[in-house]
């Protein structure tokens, strides 16, 4: 175990201690103990920065199931470095954020703070691991703390549909991720993602390729909430806004695009990922910039935001894969500038993106509403706040002098390359990008514009308010401020970011290109009246038009109408399943126990007895019998007649007596077959058993008879019969074939070995000691049922209540 | 928990101290002749149930005050207790050992840890087997 | 000796399966008893009849029947009490509760 392993499972172990902080110090807001941790957490992993910049990476492995090729491997380099410092940076300032938004009285913030730290854990080791097989473990982990982030308000029936409905989405991608991890895994016989990396070339031809290249993509575009699979984001937003903030823009999210950077030097190069990736990305990117425009609850619209501008970020990975097709050249360098545009995106992203969802939160917490119908005018009495969101959103919108400026030039450049690409029948198809990605930057400008004016600026109409606006506590703002610095200081100095994060990170993406010249672009605000900022100002002008104008745009939108959408697909598909299996279960679970026996004992009818009969292995054989005498003859077809009787009785008293005649005669050959210890426990429980018979009897009616009719009792013979010669037919062939010697002779020794010199008791008191524990155990469970079951009695009114 | 009955009590007073006797025979015997923890636990609970049928839950009650069901609880510890006992001197969960001693009195005697083990047992038996007994009774 | 206990193992067998399928609930845990009765039989059947003395060392050597299935069966026979224990407490609980039986009037609701 290194640091590293440590610093993974540091926030999961403090999220099992973080309820006991609330018990012992029950005046403390939890968030103060909780934000410990990933600031801690960051700081370490800010250590690790000059190492990893002056290309230095750290991998350290656990050994934890050799045989499953299975060990808690993790490797830390540039792209896993990036995460990290995201991961723990907006998580610290998304805990200090949700000090302020979340109320100590009325959350229970126990339960807030131990799924938020489970998730960071998770996410660490999603971006950390080196085995498929952990990484997919951590992977499902966030989708579970997820879960219960999202249904954090359980009460309120949204925020279960939007968790269920993450989750169900989420998870469905997880498992076929793990598919594909495994045929990852048959390919190349290991379940090291580097090793994987290692030996990519000849991976190329195997019939499993392509197959396992889709099957993992459909888990990142889940996770990353790519078309069509984005209709779970918006339903997200029922979270609490800072685990929107953290969860819903700056991590979760984001790890589809880890993975997908991840196995980029995988799969670089493919025509299919290239493809799907950047086809799905840009895409995405369109649909959710439009989506986004006709938005009228604010989270609603930065989920759209965010889900076009993950499909951005996903084009950008998708179009700069098309470097590694053939070998790295000073050609193909020009195209690995999407990685970086990407990259640089990513981070830029994160920091406008959590910016904004805290403004917005804000300005619920602050007003009552996030409802754009009755927002306006909010400047006057949150200048602060208003201050904050111009920045970030006019970096979302790709205006200078902030950072999504920069990125923002840099995706338009990535697009337009893509336009002069010989490669995957770019020819013909590659002018669709930079008209696509342009059109999707119209919209995100208009959406941007929306978001500050609509909420800030136009009339203020106190009336439709829940309360008195006015500015937030300074605590609830430093987050928000921390983030609108980096904005603006990024886009001064980010060369000093590309120096020291973005390009170890090219590196780890782009092995093949590594350190080559050309590979790390010089980041300059100015660089001339090209073709890169003429898209930019052509954006500025029709978006401003377009929000003057958009009252006429909202036709447009009644193309796309509600119960045509991918939304209402999954709904049906949701309730069809449910109906289905619902069908197809109570067709077979009738609620008699009956029926389920004949299920049980058709089986093993069938199974056992087929198998029986089809390998020919009975042999009667029953020349090693054991001598007969007159008297154990007698005392068999006693039992058998006393076991015959049982079902024709007319009185349960009878049935009982007979019960404990077989029981007796059963303790007679105890005695017979040498077995004394037996013989006598066998008498004592009888007598037992047959006491508690008699007391049970006390208490219920006489019994019924049972149904006479012969379409009910025919199946009931022959299952009974079936059963009885399969047992005879089993046991005899065991008889007839001796496969080993017995292994008692071993126990023989016990005098020697257990100093006893009753061999049985030796068995359970020494050799088998463990069995008898557990048996004691279980009769001790049983004893506790009894008399739970006796004493326990639910008043009248309640067990009315559950039976309804 | 039914009609006084002289004859019955009389007879029982007398067959309960036989079977109790038996039944520490049985469980100190187990290790080299028939008996062990089960018989002897469930030797000495027929004795107990004998007590509960001829007389009533109060009288037996008064005379053995017993809580049953601490009783095999502490008999579950004990088995699992012993188990880890022999963790401690680094072997294996529940691994017994056994040695000779020369005791006066009885001369060369072996003592087994086995025997705590089994006493668990049987006091687990005990206690479960009279719960179940008089639970199901006391509902009469 | 062994065919005929097998062939007994057999009629209890066929017994107990056919106590099971009934729709009275003591009939059913009449089965679960006779089930085990017949299962300790045929553990002790498998490890061979009459093959030796009883398992308990004596001071000269000589054979000793199948330990083991002993074993198995003390254990089996504890835990078998325990269950039918169990089995009868909630039969008559049951009945108490719903003041029936009858297994095919405890279906319970049909939109479960």
């Amino acid at each position: 175990m290194t640091l590293i392993h440590y610093l993974i499972l540091m926030p999961i172990l403090a999220a099992a201690f973080i309820p006991l902080l609330g018990v012992g110090a029950p005046k403390l807001h939890l968030g103060w103990g909780a934000i410990t941790v990933p600031i801690l957490l960051f700081s370490f992993f800010v250590s690790y920065v000059p190492a990893i910049a002056s290309g230095d990476v750290f991998s350290a492995s656990v050994a934890w199931m050799q045989a499953l090729d299975l060990h808690f491997a993790i490797h830390l380099d540039g792209l896993s470095l990036i995460f990290t410092l995201l991961i723990t940076g907006i998580g610290s300032l998304v805990v200090l954020y949700s000090i302020f938004y979340m109320s100590k009285e009325r959350e229970s913030l126990a339960h807030f703070y131990a799924y938020l730290l489970l998730f960071m854990g998770a996410m660490l080791g999603v971006v950390l691991s080196d085995n498929l097989m952990v990484l997919y473990l951590f992977w499902e982990l966030t989708s579970v703390s997820s879960f219960l982030l999202i249904a954090f308000w359980f009460r309120r029936k949204n925020s279960r549909y939007g968790a269920q409905k993450s989750f169900l989405i989420t998870v469905g991608g997880g498992i076929s991720m793990l598919v594909g991890f495994i045929m990852l895994h048959v390919m190349s016989g290991t379940n090291s993602i580097q090793e994987i990396i290692a030996m990519r070339d000849t991976l190329h031809e195997h019939s499993l390729f392509v197959p396992a290249l889709v099957l993992i993509l459909i888990g990142a575009f889940t996770k990353s909430a790519q078309f069509p699979f984005h209709i779970w984001l918006p339903d997200a937003m029922e979270a609490p806004t800072p685990v929107s903030a953290y969860l819903h823009s700056a991590t979760m999210v984001k790890a589809g695009l880890f993975l997908v950077a991840r196995f980029t030097p995988v799969f670089g190069g493919e025509a299919t990922w290239f493809w799907l990736v950047s086809g799905v990305g840009i895409f995405t990117m369109f649909w959710g910039s439009f989506s986004a425009v006709k938005q009228k609850d604010l989270k609603a619209l930065l989920a759209y935001s965010t889900i076009s501008q993950l499909g951005l970020i996903m084009s950008l990975f998708g179009l700069g894969s098309a470097a590694l097709q053939g070998g790295a050249s000073t050609e193909s360098v020009l195209y690995t500038k999407a990685i970086f545009a990407a990259l640089f995106h990513l981070v830029n992203h994160s920091t406008f993106k959590g910016a904004l969802f805290m403004i917005v939160g804000i300005v619920d917490h602050e007003v009552g509403t996030r409802d754009l119908r009755k927002l306006g005018g909010l400047i006057a009495f949150m200048p602060v706040t208003f201050s904050l969101a111009v920045i970030s959103s006019f970096s979302m919108a790709g205006l200078p002098p902030f950072n999504g400026f920069l990125s923002k030039e840099m995706f338009f450049t990535a697009v337009l390359n893509a336009n002069q690409m010989t490669l995957f029948s770019m020819e013909t198809w590659g002018l669709l990008f930079p008209i696509v990605a342009w059109i999707g930057s119209v919209f995100t400008f208009a959406y941007s514009m929306i978001l500050v004016f609509r909420t800030f600026l136009g009339p203020y109409r106190r009336e439709k308010l829940e309360k008195t606006p006015h500015e937030a506590p300074i605590g609830m703002l430093i987050s928000p401020i921390i983030l609108c610095g980096l904005i603006v200081l990024v886009f001064f100095m980010p060369n000093q970011l590309s120096h020291y994060l973005l390009s170890p990170a090219m590196n780890s993406i782009l092995p093949t290109y590594a350190n080559m010249d050309g590979l790390i672009p010089h980041i300059s605000a100015w660089h001339g009246f090209n073709l890169e900022l003429l898209m930019t100002i052509g954006v500025a002008v029709i978006g401003a038009v377009a929000v003057k104008t958009l009252r006429y745009w909202y036709l447009v939108y009644d193309f796309f109408p509600e119960h045509r959408s991918i939304d209402s697909g999954y709904r049906w598909m949701l309730s069809a399943g449910e109906r289905l299996s619902h069908q197809a279960t109570s067709r077979y679970m009738t609620g008699f126990l009956r029926h389920y026996l004949y299920y049980i004992y058709g089986f093993l009818l069938l199974i056992t007895g087929g198998t029986l009969l089809l390998s020919g292995s009975i042999i009667i054989d029953p020349s090693g019998d054991a001598p007969v005498a007159v008297y154990e003859v007698i005392i068999v077809l006693v039992m058998a007649a006393a076991a015959i009787g049982i079902p024709f009785t007319k009185s349960r008293m009878t049935a009982a007596l007979l019960n404990g005649v077989l029981g007796y005669s059963i303790a007679i050959f105890f005695v017979l077959f040498r077995a004394p210890d037996l013989a006598l426990t066998q008498l004592v429980v009888e007598t037992v058993t047959t006491v508690l018979f008699l007391l049970c009897f006390h208490h219920l009616p006489e019994w019924s008879r049972e149904e006479r009719s012969l379409k009910v009792r025919l199946p009931k013979l022959l299952v009974s019969i079936g059963m009885g010669a399969l047992t005879v037919l089993i046991a005899l062939s065991v008889q007839g074939n001796r496969l080993f010697d017995s292994i008692s002779s071993y126990f023989e020794d016990s005098y020697d070995l257990a100093g006893g010199r009753n061999i049985v008791n030796s068995i359970l008191g020494d050799f088998r000691a463990f069995d008898t524990m557990l048996e004691v155990v279980v009769l001790f469970i049983a004893g506790i049922g009894v008399y739970t079951l006796v004493t326990l009695k639910a008043p009248k009114g309640e067990d009315e209540r559950e039976r309804e | 928990m039914r009609e006084n009955d002289v004859i019955l009590q009389t007879v029982s007073k007398i067959a309960v101290f036989i079977i109790l006797t038996f039944g520490v025979y049985l469980f100190l015997a187990g290790h080299h002749h028939p008996g062990g923890g089960f018989i002897g636990g469930l030797t000495l609970s027929s004795a107990f149930v004998l007590l509960y049928l001829s007389f009533d839950v109060e009288t037996v009650n008064a005379g053995i005050p017993l809580d049953y069901r601490k009783l095999a609880a502490t008999g579950v510890l004990i088995s699992v207790c012993t188990g880890m006992g022999s963790l401690l001197f680094g072997s294996a969960f529940l691994s017994q050992t056994f040695a000779y001693f020369n005791l006066p009195l009885f001369g060369k005697t072996e003592l087994a840890t086995v025997v705590l083990f089994e006493a668990g047992v049987a006091l687990g038996v005990i206690g479960v087997v009279v719960t179940i007994i008089t639970s199901i009774s006391g509902e009469v | 000796m062994e065919t005929i206990i097998i062939l007994l193992v057999g009629v209890l067998v066929s017994v107990a399966t056919y106590l099971l399928l009934s729709k009275n609930v003591i009939r059913v845990v009449l089965g679960t008893a006779l089930l085990s009765h017949a299962v300790h039989l045929l553990l002790l059947t498998m490890g061979g009849l009459k093959r030796g003395s009883v398992p308990i060392l004596g001071d000269q050597p000589e054979t000793y029947t199948d330990a083991l299935p002993q074993a198995l069966i003390l254990t089996a026979i504890v835990i078998s009490f325990a269950v039918t224990a169990f089995f009868l407490v909630l039969v008559f609980r049951t009945y108490q509760q719903t003041n029936t039986d009858n297994l095919h009037e405890l279906k319970g609701a049909d939109n479960e």
